[in-house]
């Protein structure tokens, strides 16, 4: 009979890539191969496609068509933002400032400077997972040469205060870069007037495909390279061109920007239904990050007296997909860092559920999570030795 | 990642719930880890006539409790002491490395279950012979 419904709610780690991206990139595998980088005339189409794509990713984030580089993906323009501009600029000063929720791409680099001989300021966040303008420009020294905070982040879907915080550092005259991977076709991106010098951003999350990114570069800026080899990309990234890959974000983030307020309307609706829902049949249910300023799609709820790893396996053979910031499925024995910044208890922390709608999701996946979710709780917590359903002695019991 | 009996033991646990009156209680873990394991046992004549469970945790705890409970019924408490976190690892058809301490968890809430019934009963608690690095209650960074 019919296959097994899969509701697919976790659009932040990945997104499908949409027919009309995948069409348009087909050609360039089989029909339009020629390296870019070569004199005879079948290269040419390769050059005009990379062209039109890069114009498009300008477009979508008010930028100059020279300003935007192609990568493969959100890590590597992080490494590339990060590192480059720190090795260019060691002379002047040698102090970074994250924050303490960034994304690994970038809290890793950091490490890896501060190995290197940086020091790093790790910005905190409030109980929201919200940057506050004023710590940053206290972090401010007259060694500070980059700060970089993420535009939104992946797994509270807090919006942080990108063009104030641009502001500050400009005020201080250091370099801005914000990780704004998990917002393009959500939240509206004006590079100009949010006052951002760099800022990273990978197709899959917004319906392209996955290995290849971009990252913008304003005029002027001082960096190094990360990959050095060939001329390609202006002399500043080395590599033959994923040119399938380019086209197809470049389409991918055209659809993206199209109509961001009709997106959201849609995606918000739904999101708000389902989060409404949870909290009103489930006890013990708390919303995590900032209720208003918050990616559209996100959800990020803990549940108290049961942990993330086994709610997933529940959720997963009902054959919904979904993530968690418990410990058990990071590969490490620590939950979540951003729940943990925000002062989430550790305990709730492991009970944490994030579920990110996006395109595929219509009504009846909203309801068949609302079925099948609170009976999910339930049956763990019927199991929990923390649980007693009088609600009054639990072990866990912290609000 | 999980074997199928893992996912069985996990999806349809034995053993679930508390047992009135137990003869033995173990309680090991930590909420701050992310696993508590509560075993109640009844013991007659030397023997574990009954076994039962509740677990907060991920997959591999629920399954290595239920598996625990599974191997050490019939068993005296001498057989059960004997109870390995290889041996209820090895009846799950594996874990997967960083689960192992789940497996660990479960032996050592069997013997603190079995230490229940000795101390309960005037008698000397058994002493483990591997002591595991694990994280009883006071080790919030959850070392093991």
């Amino acid at each position: 009979m019919g296959e097994k419904r899969i509701v697919y709610m976790d659009h932040s780690a990945t997104t499908y890539t949409k027919k009309e991206v995948l069409e348009a990139m087909i050609p360039y595998y089989s029909e339009h191969f020629g390296n870019p980088s070569s004199i005879y005339s079948i290269a040419g189409d390769s050059r005009k496609a990379i062209d039109a794509a890069r114009a498009q990713v300008a477009k979508a984030l008010g930028a100059d068509t020279d300003e935007i580089y192609f990568t493969s993906g959100g890590t590597e323009s992080d490494n590339w933002a990060i590192k480059g501009v720190a090795f260019a600029n060691r002379k002047k000063g040698n102090h970074i400032i994250t924050s303490a929720i960034e994304h690994h791409a970038v809290l890793h680099t950091c490490k890896y400077l501060e190995k290197e001989g940086f020091t790093v300021t790790y910005l905190p966040v409030d109980r929201y997972g919200m940057i506050d303008p004023a710590d940053l420009e206290k972090a401010i020294t007259e060694k500070t040469i980059l700060v970089s905070v993420m535009f939104a982040n992946n797994e509270i879907g807090t919006i942080e205060p990108i063009a104030e915080l641009g502001a500050v550092a400009h005020n201080h005259k250091v370099y801005f870069h914000t990780d704004a991977v998990q917002v393009i076709g959500n939240v509206q991106v004006d590079v100009k007037a949010q006052n951002i010098d760099m800022l990273s951003l990978s197709a899959h999350k917004f319906y392209g495909p996955k290995g290849i990114g971009a990252l913008y570069i304003k005029k002027g800026v001082k960096i190094d390279n990360l990959i050095h080899g060939g001329g390609q990309e202006r002399k500043r990234r080395a590599g033959t061109e994923n040119i399938a890959g380019i086209v197809g974000l470049g389409k991918a983030i055209e659809l993206a920007t199209a109509d961001i307020d009709g997106h959201n309307r849609r995606i918000q609706g739904m999101r708000d239904r389902l989060l409404q829902g949870i909290l009103a049949k489930i006890p013990g249910a708390y919303l995590n990050g900032h209720k208003e300023k918050r990616l559209p799609g996100n959800i990020n709820v803990s549940f108290e007296f049961i942990e993330g790893e086994s709610m997933l396996l529940w959720l997963d053979d009902e054959g919904i997909c979904a993530s968690t910031g418990s410990a058990c499925t990071s590969g490490s024995l620590e939950p979540s860092h951003v729940l943990l910044a925000t002062g989430l208890p550790v305990e709730i922390s492991h009970g944490s559920l994030r579920l990110t709608l996006g395109d595929i999701n219509t009504e009846q996946d909203v309801d068949f999570v609302l079925e099948v979710l609170p009976k999910v709780v339930s049956r763990l917590r019927d199991m929990s030795p923390l649980y007693h359903k009088s609600g009054k002695e639990g072990g866990c019991d912290v609000q | 990642m999980y074997s199928d009996k893992v996912m069985d033991h996990f999806k349809n646990p034995r053993n679930v719930g508390e047992i009135e009156n137990p003869d033995g209680v173990g309680e090991v873990g930590n909420p701050v880890c992310g696993d508590i394991m509560k075993i109640f046992l009844k013991i007659e004549n030397n023997i574990i006539t009954d076994a039962r469970f509740k677990t907060f945790g991920c997959g591999a705890a629920i399954a290595s409790s239920s598996m625990a409970t599974e191997l050490v019924k019939g068993k005296t408490l001498e057989e059960a002491w004997e109870v390995s976190n290889k041996a209820v690892a090895e009846a799950l058809e594996g874990l997967p490395p960083i689960k192992m301490h789940c497996s660990v968890l479960a032996e050592e809430g069997i013997h603190n279950a079995i230490n229940d019934y000795r101390k309960k009963h005037g008698l000397e608690p058994w002493v483990e012979k591997n002591p595991h690095v694990h994280y009883h209650g006071e080790d919030p960074a959850c070392d093991h």
